[in-house]
This record gives C-alpha cells, structure tokens and sequence, in this order.
C-alpha cells in the first residue's frame, strides 16, 4: 500500500487527468459548433450543402482517430510546419484539439441529425408556412427541439470524447494521462496493475456523472408533444 | 380594440386574391392534380371537398408552397408564388395556414406561439406583438392559457391557438387544410365556430374539410374534387341539393346518409 502510494508522490496523476479534461472541453466546444453546422448542412435545401455535410461525416467518421491524431502532430505540424501556438506544447495540444473536434464533429453532426428525426415534419411546415426561411426557422423551431430530442445521443459521444482524448497520446501530448500511465508502468513495473485500475477508475469517476446528466437531463428537457 | 382579420388598405390588385391557372402535379406515376383552375375572389369562403385522395389537401398545401407544382402558375394577390427564397418566405407571411394536426411550435408558450411570426418576420415590438397575440386568443377564447405549453391544451383549444397563430401575421387568406379531423367529436364546434366568426368578417378562406355544416353555414362556394380534377363547383346550396356528377351524388350519398 505504501508502495502504491508512493506513486502520486512521484507522479502527479491529477495534473494527467486535468490535460484530459481541457482535451475534452475545448474538443467538445468545437465538436458541437462544427458537428451543428454540418448537421444544418445536411437538412438544408442545397444540394451541394449536403453532400458536403454527408461526405465530411463518411470521412471523418470512417477514419481511425489514431491516425488523425498523428498525422496532426507528423503530417501537420511536422512536414507541412502548421504550427498553432509559439510554445511547441502549446500548438501540439491545440492541434490534437483540432484533430479531436473534426473527428466528433461528425458524430456531433449525426447525433442532431437524429434529433432532427425526433422533430415532427409539421414544425417545419408550419415555421415556413408563417414566412420563416431555413435559416430562422431552424434556429427558432427546429434546433432547439432536435438539441433536446437529442441529449442522450450527444452525452453518448461526450463520453466517447473523453476517453479518446487519451489518443492525444498518438498526437504527441506527452502530459495527458494515458502517456503518463505508460510512463509510470516503465519504470514501476512492479506496480503494473493497479496502475492500470487507476487510471481506468480515474475516467469511470470523470465519466459516470455525465451520463447521469444525460439521462437526467433528456428527461427534464423532453418536449411534451 | 380587436384586431381585424383583413387587413387595410393592402389590396395591391383587383383580381382575384388567388388564382390557380393550369396547376399540374405528379406523386410519381400518380397525377393528384390535373389541370386545375381556380380563382378565389377577395372575402369569398370556398370550402373544397371530396373523397380522400382526391388531391384537395395537395391543393390546398400548393398554395403556400408546402407542395411544390410540376407545372401551371399560382398567384396571390396578383403576385407569382416565388419557387423559393425570401420572395417565397414574404409570399407565405401573408398567407395564413392552419393543419390538421395543429403543428403548435412545441416548445414554446401559446403566447410565444403566436407572436413569434410579428416578431421575427414582420419586426413588430415584442410589446406590440404581445398586446396583438392576446387579443387574438381572447378572440378564440383561449387567452386564459397563454403562458402554457401546446401539450397542456386540448385539441380544440391547440387548433384555435393555431388560428389566433396564423391570423397574428394578418394574411391576406387562410387556408384551412382540415382543421377539425384530428378532433374529438366534442372539440370540433368550438373550431368552426371560430371560423364561421371569420368567414362572416370577411376573411378570404379556402377550407378543406368534411364538416358539410360548416359548408353550408359559412361558405360561398364548394368545390368538388374527384382523382385530382375539380369536378363541379356551386353554392352550397345548389351543390347539396343538386348535384351534377356522378362522383359528386355518389359522395354526397354515401357522406349524408346518416
């Protein structure tokens, strides 16, 4: 036990996790901008909006998360010097934020799209038929019942989100949790397990009040119809 | 002061208010609107009828473009029905509509409900359009429920929300697409009560519906469609006692006789 202990001294686990967490925040902030005009991009009525929405969600939902994390780090900032900060740490945090956003956006933008879904055809109608445009319309009528008929599917890729902002790993953040847990099994060998049950109930602890949230929250904000 | 329905002096034509000329339209090999021609003089209530199928409800939705037509011309007051965009949205705004199923904005008050449209289309004053809103659910008798959510409401009281909705954007007609079939039998008065209330003030109404009564009481014509063609049209009167198709006697026989 005074072995174990030992480890947060040497370590410091917390500020790991707190790398996570900013990962997750600034991510989820730009997944859901992006994830939300995608998903306008694909109930609008032009054609080519569509396409785009839909083409962007196939490739980016389609496409391992590993590998845009580290073409972010090798392809981007390596080979093409696309730097987002002048600390080097700082810009390799931001474009794994980056790489973390494009990716979720496209399960953000399918999320709304099946509250869009949640949403009867007869609020459209009526939101056009008093001279509403797309544009108001889904701002003022569509959105805010497919965000609501949407909670749950959006908690669902949050919580994706935070585990795999652990990826960053794959995208050269050297101080998100995940990396540090490589490191500590380094050099604890003897400590292998529970430092693995550590980590693992470090992001159950993180995790389990947002689904909580969630399923508290698709419930109170449910649109009676 | 009660707001009117019709408004002033807005009259840019003296044409008919709607005109429909050669409308066709295909829901793939089926033709549920052929050729139709139709011109609705300004205050005049047409109340269409027919079995279900026969393209009444098509029609009455081509009219605010909720339809698109394959081809033939729409006009409102004079004006080409635009095919999309913000001439299209202006064009809606003056034409007021109302659903079977109500299509109350769910998440919203009553009130919010029917000053959304003044507010953000027309630019009115939130004060102004709230004062406006108000006067109008008095009209249909429903301001006591202003500040509740649709769901809470009856479907009567939902549907004549609904009409104090689309009358708030003072449009120039209201089409009716049928209002009272989503309705308990004992909801369906207080609706058409409320629409013989406007018939009577003037307001231009084309009405989809198998409430016959509410024909005869407040219409000026019917109109009779059949398999997306308008078989004959009369006055009530004319048209319940004298039919002159067979499809029309054979509807009329098989809807009155009970």
């Amino acid at each position: 036990m005074e072995n174990y202990l030992s480890l947060f001294e040497t370590y410091d686990v917390p500020a790991a996790f707190w790398v996570n967490i900013q990962l997750s925040f600034w991510a989820a902030l730009w997944a859901l901008v992006l994830g939300t005009v995608l998903a306008l991009f694909r109930i609008s009525p032009i054609r080519s909006l569509q396409w785009f929405g839909a083409a962007y969600v196939n490739i980016f939902r389609n496409t391992p998360l590993t590998i845009i994390l580290a073409f972010g780090f090798l392809g981007l900032f390596s080979v093409m010097q696309v730097s987002l900060a002048g600390d080097l740490n700082v810009s390799l945090f931001r474009i794994a934020i980056l790489g973390l956003s494009l990716y979720h956006a496209a399960f953000v933008c399918e999320a709304i799209r099946s509250g869009v879904n949640t949403v009867p055809l007869g609020q459209a109608e009526a939101a056009r038929a008093i001279g509403l445009g797309f544009l108001p319309a889904a701002r003022l009528i569509i959105l805010p019942q497919a965000f609501r008929g949407a909670i749950a599917p959006l908690g669902n890729v949050l919580i994706a989100l935070i585990k795999n902002s652990t990826v960053a790993a794959a995208g050269s953040v050297a101080t998100e949790s995940s990396s540090l847990m490589k490191t500590m099994i380094e050099f604890r060998s003897d400590l292998v397990i529970p430092i693995f049950l550590t980590f693992a109930l470090g992001f159950v602890i993180l995790i389990i009040p947002i689904g909580l949230l969630t399923t508290w929250a698709s419930r109170k904000l449910a649109v009676a119809r | 002061m009660t707001p009117r329905a019709q408004p002033t002096g807005s009259a840019t034509s003296a044409g008919p208010l709607v005109r429909l000329k050669n409308v066709n339209k295909h829901f793939g090999e089926l033709h549920v609107l052929r050729d139709i021609d139709l011109d609705v003089a300004r205050g005049e209530v047409v109340v269409v009828i027919g079995p279900s199928g026969s393209g009444k409800s098509t029609l009455c939705r081509a009219i605010n473009r909720l339809e698109t037509i394959d081809d033939g011309e729409i006009t409102i007051d004079g004006e080409v029905l635009p095919a999309e965009g913000k001439g299209l949205a202006k064009l809606r705004a003056d034409v007021g509509m109302v659903f079977q199923s109500f299509n109350l904005f769910a998440h919203k008050s009553i009130l919010e409900n029917v000053t959304l449209g003044p507010i953000k289309v027309k630019g009115m004053k939130s004060a102004a359009a709230k004062e406006l809103a108000m006067s109008l659910l008095e009209r249909v008798g429903v301001d006591n429920q202003a500040q509740k959510l649709p769901a809470q409401l009856s479907g009567g009281q939902q549907q004549r929300v609904a009409i104090a909705r689309a009358l708030a954007m003072q449009p120039k007609v209201m089409l009716f697409d049928e209002p009272t079939s989503a309705l308990d039998p004992e909801m369906i008065n207080e609706v058409l009560d409320a629409m013989v209330v406007l018939a009577k003030e003037g307001m231009t109404m084309i009405v989809v519906t198998h409430e016959m009564g509410f024909a005869r009481k407040a219409a000026d014509r019917v109109i009779f469609m059949a398999d997306g063609e308008i078989m004959e049209q009369a006055t009530p009167e004319e048209f319940f006692t004298n039919p002159q198709s067979d499809r029309a006697k054979d509807f009329l026989g098989k809807i009155l006789a009970h």
